[in-house]
């Protein structure tokens, strides 16, 4: 009797794979003890076991005597991902579902600094450039600098970057860190006077015609200066056109949280797919990760220092804080901004701030991923 | 500095200008809209 069938897979198995179960069982426990991003995390470690599993049936495999057999994971990426980018773009009516854009609308001038916090994408390029990453990787690595994971995955997987699953699992991971980069990165450019400047909130009144008419304009604005954004931003307006047009209310429900959470469940596992070992474990990845570090903290101090130069011309001086909530990572950069503000003075409440400009920061990242897709396309 | 980090740093500035162009009309636009509604 020959049993060596049942021997196939752990013979199999290369030290290579030995490191992604540790780095699957890493994201698991990360996600499950620490709370960080846990409805992608989690399924991003079990699916970075599963398809280093040897001679896994969730990838695609060429059997003896029968040929090729396909499998789920890489069925999901090659149809969700790669060939359609529809889970992230998907995930983005949901997300414009969720958004209340009226802390913003009411206070406008917070948008600029979710222009100013996408600065650490551009660093974060040109110091890839530096480490030797040609242009089309150094920009997707760049782009985990958005602090918004489904950008990450889309702008990487357009331009073909090989280091996908790096770029979600960094995306990701200091997405959850946020409350630990960001008060460094603050403190860095930042006196304690300077974090200590209150800010009245006098919010204007939103109608319900602009908030109506605020996603469709963004989409035209947004479509004929970055058109290679209108996929992000056209699907992120869409679902907020949902929620404000006020005749939706079930769809609106439905993509806050049945859509939402249907495609996050499939993208982590999904994402999965490019966390084989033979793709993940090079020292790439460990330079991928400095890098997106590097993104997140020069994102928070572009946010900063615009604030700063804001005020040299500005007779209401803004806390130089609210410039680094212009970052995506929503709520979670406006409540630490909030937080370090409360620390210096306990009488200081610039949530609503913080907020406005926080919101924003998810209108430009994703027009920041549109502008580097038009901007790479043109230099290749 | 190769090839590819003079193109960063073109499109580090192109990039910039192009993400504040977008957020200023964007701005503009909520403004105009807003005092507009408000008047109303």
């Amino acid at each position: 009797m020959d049993f060596s069938f049942l021997l196939d897979g752990i013979t199999s198995v290369t030290w290579q794979q030995l490191v992604m179960y540790a780095i699957g069982g890493l994201l698991i426990y990360l996600a499950i003890v620490k709370e960080y991003e846990p409805s992608l995390l989690m399924p991003m470690g079990f699916g970075a076991i599963l398809v280093n599993l040897p001679l896994s049936g969730a990838i695609n495999q060429t059997m003896e005597g029968i040929g090729n057999v396909n499998g789920i994971i890489q069925w999901l990426f090659e149809t969700g991902i790669e060939a359609s980018e529809a889970l992230p773009i998907l995930l983005f009516i949901g997300i414009g579902a969720m958004i209340d854009f009226g802390p913003l609308l009411s206070n406008p001038k917070m948008l600029l600094f979710g222009a100013a916090a996408q600065f650490g994408i551009f660093f974060a390029i040109t110091v890839a450039t530096l480490l030797g990453f040609d242009l089309r990787d150094a920009a997707s690595i760049g782009i985990i600098g958005a602090a918004d994971g489904p950008t990450s995955i889309l702008v990487s997987q357009i331009l073909g970057s090989k280091y996908i699953g790096a770029i979600a699992v960094a995306a990701y991971s200091y997405m959850a860190l946020v409350p630990i980069i960001q008060p460094f990165a603050i403190k860095l450019v930042t006196t304690k006077k300077e974090r200590m400047i209150r800010m009245p909130y006098n919010p204007g009144s939103v109608s319900k015609l602009t908030r109506i008419l605020f996603p469709i304009i963004v989409t035209f604005i947004a479509g004929f200066v970055a058109p290679m954004s209108v996929s992000l931003v056209g699907f992120l307006m869409f679902g907020n056109l949902i929620r404000e047009c006020g005749v939706l209310g079930t769809l609106s429900d439905t993509a806050q949280n049945i859509l939402s959470n249907l495609i996050t469940l499939l993208l982590g596992i999904t994402i999965a797919f490019s966390m084989r070992a033979e793709e993940f474990v090079t020292y790439h990845t460990l330079l991928i990760m400095g890098l997106g570090l590097i993104a997140f903290v020069f994102d928070s101090i572009g946010g900063v220092m615009f604030a700063k130069l804001l005020n040299l011309f500005t007779k209401n001086k803004v806390n130089p804080m609210i410039g680094a909530a212009g970052i995506s990572a929503f709520p979670m950069s406006a409540r630490v901004v909030q937080k370090m503000s409360l620390k210096e003075d306990p009488e200081n409440h610039i949530l609503m701030h913080a907020i406005g400009a926080n919101v924003s920061g998810q209108i430009g990242s994703v027009v920041a991923g549109g502008i580097i897709l038009n901007l790479v396309a043109r230099f290749l | 500095m190769n090839e590819y980090t003079i193109q960063s740093l073109n499109i580090m500035w192109q990039g910039m200008f192009g993400i504040f162009t977008v957020i200023i009309l964007i701005m503009l636009v909520v403004i105009i809209l807003t005092r507009m509604t408000n008047k109303k």
